[in-house]
């Protein structure tokens, strides 16, 4: 452990996935319990037409990412009223724009290189110290947010009607939700990759509701679990020499299995 | 006039171009027990919403204690019961205790209220219900009938004057239910709670209630308030 941490690419990194573990089950938790899940998919969908964007125009593909992924969070929450019966249709529609603008960009700027496999899949040695200043400005956004929101969100989540009649701008923390889930998807991209995003805000948290806790000990828990997965993740990447954000995403997985089966267990007895 | 707390009048309402309230008049007085009763379809949901502003009438308006619903900035002074069986998840990991907090979260006013303050107003509502030994119990465990005792309690947390209700009992059984109704039935009489639930049959509380607001067709056809002496508006 000590001697990976000598390489300054391999510090960027850990930084970088504490980062990814603390925000993506924080702002997971609302969009489990609002079931919103495949909202992960769609911006980092959206997102990945803001890399490729970047990549075409020779701009920094973090900015193309995070204005991509906002504007796709902004359009969701339009098109979610426009379309108020299937709400769902608006995460369809938004993640086929994303993924059509990206493979029409991608093909204009000459195929796949490196660096777009690092966006896809994560990358330990591809985070600079750029990113790393920019994760640490959307991560402190999307803490102090939900530092600050949480108990409202939480209401929210649990009885909208409710939450709207005892004074709460329903509508407005909606869209602000959706926002801090664009930043979440762009933190998340450089380290466990655009496809593998969704899963790190999903699959902590299901691992940590199958525990049967309160709120805030699910959160705190989902937190751990995705500490857990990454940290282990990065180790495990860097010996073996394999993609992180899979690596990640599969002991994630892991975990949520291994806490169904000691339920199980526990119930049997 | 000043004991009037909700008043509705001429409100209309479709949906989807079908008509679901024509006109519709009433009001409801202090310490009333209101019944809104209807067969299925009537409309006697969608015009809790509109009373509670969840939806925008086609004309008409809504008063609450006295001011117009857009006016209104009350909102502690209102409790908002739902049909538990549409509302509840009941895999969603939170306990009694923070269910019943959430509404002191969500007015300015209540930031200023100390923790001590916070839990005392907590465990007076769930003693209210009969539920403060369930405080830290997961909300998803808890039989129908608690569970929809947690939601007054959470109702009734910021100390409403008027509390509304939308069908409360479905999905309770005969027995929960009868108790779930003396408990209304204690609210009203002992703490003054202004009642209005939406209900589908009221034979079983028609001794508690004491004004009937009768829906059919999307009009109404009866605001009466029952007294001793006979019936009256």
């Amino acid at each position: 452990m000590i001697e990976i941490l000598q390489y300054e690419f391999m510090q960027r990194a850990f930084i970088a996935g504490i980062m990814v573990a603390v925000t993506c089950p924080l702002i997971g938790i609302f969009i489990v319990l609002k079931r919103l899940s495949m909202i992960g998919d769609t911006l980092s969908h959206a997102s990945l037409a803001g890399i490729a964007a970047g990549m075409l125009w020779g701009f920094y593909p973090f900015w193309g990412a995070l204005a991509f992924s906002v504007t796709g969070a902004i359009a969701i929450e339009k098109l979610r009223k426009t379309f108020s019966k299937y709400e769902e249709i608006s995460n369809s529609i938004i993640l086929s724009t994303g993924i059509g603008l990206a493979v029409v960009m991608i093909g204009l700027a000459k195929g796949f290189n490196t660096d777009l496999m690092g966006y896809l899949f994560g990358s330990i040695a591809a985070v600079n110290s750029q990113d790393i200043y920019i994760m640490s400005a959307l991560s402190l956004v999307i803490i102090l947010s939900v530092i600050v929101l949480y108990k409202k969100l939480f209401y929210i989540a649990f009885d909208e009607e409710g939450a709207q009649i005892s004074g709460i701008s329903v509508d407005f923390l909606n869209i602000y939700l959706t926002i801090l889930t664009a930043l979440t998807v762009v933190v998340s991209m450089r380290i466990v990759g655009v496809f593998m995003v969704s899963s790190m805000l999903v699959i902590p948290v299901a691992a940590a509701i199958q525990a049967g806790t309160g709120f805030i000990k699910t959160m705190i828990l989902s937190v751990v679990f995705a500490l857990i997965s990454v940290v282990l993740g990065l180790i495990l990447s860097y010996y073996l020499d394999i993609a992180p954000g899979g690596t990640i995403v599969l002991l994630s997985v892991l975990i949520l299995l291994i806490v169904i089966f000691t339920k199980g267990i526990k119930k049997e007895k | 006039m000043d004991d009037i707390v909700l008043r509705g009048e001429e409100i209309s309402f479709s949906y989807d171009g079908c008509k679901v309230l024509k006109d519709c008049s009433f009001i409801v007085k202090h310490g009333d027990f209101a019944a809104v009763v209807g067969s299925n379809g009537a409309g006697k949901s969608t015009l809790l919403k509109i009373c509670l502003g969840l939806l925008k009438p086609d004309s008409g308006k809504v008063w609450l204690f006295g001011k117009v619903l857009d006016k209104f900035e009350a909102w502690e002074k209102i409790g908002y019961v739902p049909q538990r069986i549409l509302t509840l998840n009941i895999g969603f990991p939170a306990t009694v205790e923070e269910v019943v907090s959430a509404p002191l979260y969500a007015k300015k006013q209540n930031k200023k209220l100390s923790k001590q303050e916070r839990e005392s107003l907590i465990y007076k509502s769930l003693e209210q219900v009969g539920m403060e030994s369930y405080r830290k119990r997961l909300i998803g465990r808890l039989s129908a009938g608690q569970q929809q005792r947690i939601f007054i309690a959470k109702a009734l947390v910021s100390g409403p004057k008027l509390l509304f209700l939308d069908e409360p009992t479905t999905g309770i059984d005969n027995e929960t239910e009868e108790d779930f109704y003396n408990l209304l039935n204690k609210l009203n009489k002992e703490d003054g709670i202004t009642i209005v639930m939406v209900t589908h049959d009221y034979t079983d509380i028609k001794s508690m209630v004491s004004r009937v607001i009768q829906l059919n067709e999307g009009g109404i056809i009866d605001n009466i308030r029952k007294t001793e002496g006979g019936d009256k508006k």
